[in-house]
């Protein structure tokens, strides 16, 4: 690819080399890098003093190596608490952290509730594909209730996660669900979240047409966007329905927005009043 | 290190302390300024210090969830230029290897202190044993060079912390710092020298001009390490990787580089890195070699046995990983006789029948009980009848 046939955000952002994301075609992860890309720029960000963390998966895969500045990819599950470390030691650097849901929820679920509850001044962004991308397609603590996958044969006897309700009881100061439908919101509240002080959580529910899509049997991204369109329903709505009105639906929206100090900034007052 | 001495954090000359303590203070005065802990027996006294410590030097101590995530957070600190480290012993220590070899992979400088506690699994908190000899060196999986270093005394605490960090920092490595129940919580004197003679080694970065062609990992002789926000744009990550930090999983040609770099980049600084102290070895026929809290017992036994006649020499391991294979060697073929005392069923002493070969008879002595160390009649005992064998 010549210069001039990139993107002017790729063109901008991405690393040299790396221009091209490894994701399938029409794999959410895509949308969601140009929001995140698309959010910095219209903040005008320093991109040179922003972090990206991620764990593994396909989603963290779309910061590294794609975005050009410094990338932490860790391992399985541990991306918050990598960042964490990161954000304290130099509390200048705006942290951002991509994960999965099998990443963020499963095994790295501990560390999801206590960066919420820590309230640390870090931009997380979980895509929720509803199932383990990267490895087969292997039931997630995300998946519905009743859905074959390819260890749930049977069905799945589980049921399904709500993240941003346990973000939000954890401590969190910014909470939001959308989907990579909805990518004007997803934007705007990615730039919320940049600029919030305390931790700020983004759910994405994105589409995964190669491993999910095989499950339910549809295949086509735009019909499983168009299928994450019509199941959402605004979080101002939802709130009046019962549990079975809300069966299957995507409730999306803010779930908190709140002043609370974060913990870099406790750590700060701290310091001077012990140095004093 | 004004603050150090105007804060009254620490002071030259005789002290008198805990083990534990003397860790924290080396920490401090190695410049290190992220701890990160989660609580355990007999490891708590360090954090107790750091976090009144760190504080006074401007420093961050965080209790995290885990083990897991102290870990990660001591990598994360590290990366953004901080001089890190964690404490924790046996059950913590295995929760860390996973991170640990993200550490090896991405040549990231930490400081990781083991005191090690007695048996497997939950086992008996508050007794030493030094079952962790193995796991300091495989713990985590695949293939790797690490540095793991043996205090055997309070003074040691304080000293192989600060060394630690200064073979951390100068090859870019997760160093491990192996002490024991008994070493963490002993109170003995301990002289801290004089601030300014201690040699603090910092971490070499990139040259302030900042290039579109990087090499930031897989040097023999250690990449620089660009801290995060200085525009050197850093690609991390513990998949296999080139010298670029580019990710390449499919071709075995990047993950031969890498192993065989990452050991070179070890190997190659053996001599610098590798310690072991001797004492008596001139006409010595037969040799203690201990390590760690052990070594306190054998040094005891030398001195004893000259009375008796007996011609003992005294080996201890500074340095556990890399194994002091060389050193070793030329002992086996000096003397006639080797014992290893360890407390545990037999780590160490593999190592040395596999370096000493034919050259020198290898005899173990574990302690009478496991979780103690040796009483030096004991030892005296055993070393009577090995002499005459
Ligand atoms: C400790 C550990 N266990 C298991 C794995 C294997 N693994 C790699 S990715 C993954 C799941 C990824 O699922 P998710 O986080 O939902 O990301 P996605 O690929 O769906 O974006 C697993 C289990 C691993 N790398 N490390
Ligand atoms: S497997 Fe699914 S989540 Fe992973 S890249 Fe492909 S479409 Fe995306
Ligand atoms: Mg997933």
């Amino acid at each position: 690819m010549s210069e001039t046939q990139l993107h002017p955000l790729i063109a901008k952002y991405a690393r040299k080399g790396a221009q091209r994301q490894p994701h399938c075609a029409g794999c959410g992860n895509g949308i969601i890098a140009q929001c995140m890309l698309r959010a910095i720029e219209e903040l005008d960000l320093d991109f040179g003093k922003m972090v990206f963390v991620s764990g593994i998966g396909c989603s963290s895969w779309i910061p590294s190596p794609f975005f050009n500045t410094d990338v932490l990819h860790t391992i399985h599950g541990r991306p918050l608490a990598f960042a964490t470390g990161v954000k304290l030691s130099n509390p200048d650097l705006r942290v951002v952290v991509f994960t999965g849901d099998g990443d963020g929820a499963a095994i790295g679920g501990n560390h999801l509730i206590h960066a919420a509850r820590k309230n640390i001044e870090i931009l997380a962004i979980l895509i929720n594909n509803r199932i383990y991308g990267m490895t087969g397609g292997q039931v997630a603590p995300t998946t519905p209730h009743g859905m074959k996958t390819r260890t749930t044969p049977y069905g799945n006897l589980e049921y399904p996660f709500d993240l941003c309700k346990l973000v939000e009881a954890a401590g969190a100061s910014y909470v939001v669900r959308w989907t990579t439908f909805h990518v004007k919101q997803l934007v705007s509240s990615m730039k919320r979240g940049l600029l919030k002080e305390g931790f700020s959580f983004i759910e994405v529910m994105s589409q995964c047409p190669v491993q999910y899509g095989r499950f339910i049997g549809i295949r086509d991204p735009a019909k499983m966007l168009l299928m994450l369109r019509d199941s959402s329903l605004p979080i101002s709505k939802a709130k009046s329905m019962s549990e079975e009105e809300l069966e299957g639906r995507i409730v999306v929206g803010e779930f908190v927005d709140r002043e609370r100090v974060g913990l870099t900034k406790a750590y700060k007052k701290l310091l001077n009043e012990v140095q004093a | 290190m004004k603050t150090l001495l105007s804060e009254k954090i620490i002071e030259s000359g005789t002290n008198f302390m805990m083990g534990n303590e003397a860790c924290a203070l080396g920490a401090i005065v190695a410049g290190c300024r992220f701890f990160a802990f989660y609580p355990i027996t007999p490891a708590n006294e360090i954090a107790l210090h750091m976090s009144t410590l760190l504080p006074k030097v401007g420093g961050i101590y965080i209790q995290m969830e885990d083990e897991i995530s102290s870990i990660a957070s001591v990598v994360g600190s590290s990366w953004a230029g901080s001089k890190a480290m964690t404490a924790t012993s046996g059950p913590g220590f295995s929760l860390m290897q996973e991170t640990i070899g993200y550490a090896v992979m991405t040549e990231t400088p930490c400081v990781i202190v083991d005191v090690q506690r007695c048996g497997p699994s939950t086992g008996t908190p508050p007794l030493p044993m030094q079952g962790d000899v193995y796991q300091a060196r495989h713990g985590s999986h695949g293939e790797y060079p690490i540095i793991a270093l043996a205090p055997s005394s309070v003074g040691d605490m304080f000293l192989l912390t600060i060394e630690a960090f200064n073979l951390a920092e100068k090859y870019r490595t997760p160093v491990i710092l192996l002490s024991d129940a008994l070493v963490g919580h002993m109170v003995e004197s301990v002289e801290i020298p004089d601030l300014s003679s201690i040699k603090i080694f910092e971490r070499k970065t990139p040259e302030k001009h900042v290039e579109d062609e990087f090499s930031f990992f897989l040097n023999e002789n250690v990449a620089p390490m660009p801290k995060f926000g200085s525009n050197y744009k850093a690609h991390v990550t513990a998949s296999t990787h080139d010298e670029r930090g580019f990710r390449n999983v499919e071709n075995p040609n990047f993950v031969d580089n890498l192993v065989r770099k990452l050991y070179l980049k070890i190997q190659r600084h053996n001599k610098d890195i590798v310690k072991v102290e001797t004492k008596n070895l001139d006409e010595a026929e037969v040799v203690l070699l201990s390590y760690g809290s052990v070594a306190r017992s054998a040094k005891h036994v030398i001195n004893q046995a000259r009375q008796e006649g007996l011609n003992i020499g005294y080996v201890r391991l500074v340095t556990l990983w890399p194994f002091p294979d060389d050193e070793i060697l030329n002992l086996a073929r000096k003397v006639d006789k080797i014992m290893v005392l360890e407390n545990n069923m037999g780590q160490v002493v593999n190592e040395v029948k596999r370096v000493v070969g034919c050259e020198a008879e290898v005899k173990f002595l574990p302690p009478r009980l496991l979780g103690t160390i040796h009483e030096p009649a004991y030892i005296m005992e055993n070393l009577r009848r090995f002499v005459n064998e």
